[in-house]
């Protein structure tokens, strides 16, 4: 019963900051430069959403997370379709902790 | 347009994302099923939660001994960051019927997120998001995400440590792969993306994760209104 009234407890705080938006965001009229922030907004969550968690999906060894970003960044600059990116991360992340790490 | 179409190119689209998160799903179960949590309650988190850093973090606290109200307040702070992502994929969802947003906003994730604001159905095809394409796209996610906790949960771990390290990778991957095309073409969008990089690693030596992210993204992506031009 406890752990239930938790998952309820945590299903509320986690819908209410993505539900916000939603119920206000049309009634407003904003100026010019909130719609600037509002389009620089994803590039600004993705930075921030990279790094520095990137180094940390393997807490004692931050080289092994970077060389997977690095490998996909390298991918990316090539336009390869985002399942390749991603495929070609794990790979190299698969090989250095088989020969390395 | 084609409605039926619409929604299985959101699902396809939403693909990249089922394949970070499946084995990551596996390992919350396995977790949660560690916690004494049964498998249904460990899945019932992952339906109506559908958060998983916080649902790792809610977990990992049970394991320890928190309590209910620190973990749900640690929670609130850890999704602070959906408030402004919701800002944002909403923008682009103002001519939806109010139930759909409702609905579509539940579904926003890091990841449907990036996907929704970045990927091909945005800026490079210039098509508007409709709400069966995003119902394809975030569906996709959730249902990976439910599924492989439940599996997680009931076949114990099936998947090795190695292998969810390699795809938490993955889902950096993801980020990456989705973030350097558009950036390319536009240096102001490479520098509000460098700059958050630069303050979130800054303020994640003073603050917890869910601030530091939320402030770096607030503050980085104010530098869009001196670098972006009006007609951009």
């Amino acid at each position: 019963m406890n752990i239930l009234i938790l998952i309820i407890g945590m299903a509320v705080v986690t819908y209410i900051p993505r539900l916000l938006p939603a119920l206000f965001l049309d009634r407003i009229q904003f100026p010019d430069w909130f719609q600037k922030w509002l389009k620089s907004i994803p590039y600004a969550a993705l930075g921030a959403l990279i790094f520095p968690g990137v180094m940390l999906v393997e807490k004692d060894q931050p080289l092994l997370g970077l060389a997977g970003g690095l490998a996909a960044f390298m991918l990316a600059l090539l336009n390869l379709h985002i399942i390749l990116v991603m495929v070609g991360a794990i790979t190299v992340v698969i090989l250095l902790q088989t020969f390395f790490f | 347009m084609r409605t039926d179409s619409e929604i299985i190119r959101g699902f396809k689209a939403g693909l990249p994302i089922a394949l970070g998160y499946i084995p990551i799903a596996i390992a919350f179960g396995a977790l949660a099923a560690e916690a004494q949590i049964s498998w249904y309650e460990g899945t019932l988190m992952s339906i109506i939660v559908y958060a998983g850093a916080s649902q790792f973090v809610g977990v990992s606290m049970l394991l320890v001994g928190a309590g209910s109200m620190q973990i749900i307040t640690t929670t609130l702070f850890l999704n602070m960051r959906h408030l402004i992502m919701s800002l944002a994929v909403n923008d682009r969802m103002r001519d939806f019927p109010q139930s759909w947003k409702n609905l579509l906003s539940f579904g926003i994730t890091d990841e449907t997120f990036a996907l929704l604001t970045l990927g091909t159905a945005g800026e490079d095809t210039g098509a508007d998001l409709t709400p069966l394409y995003m119902a394809g796209l975030t569906g996709t996610a959730y249902l990976s995400w439910v599924i492989g906790t439940a599996v997680g949960g009931l076949g114990a771990n099936l998947i090795p440590v190695n292998i969810t390290t390699a795809m938490t990778v993955g889902l950096y991957g993801l980020f990456i792969g989705l973030l350097v095309p558009p950036a390319r073409k536009s240096i102001s969008y490479t520098v509000i993306a460098l700059v958050s990089m630069a303050l979130n690693s800054l303020l994640g030596l003073f603050l917890d994760f869910g601030w530091a992210i939320v402030l770096a993204m607030i503050m980085a992506a104010g530098l869009g209104i001196f670098l972006i031009r009006e007609d951009s």
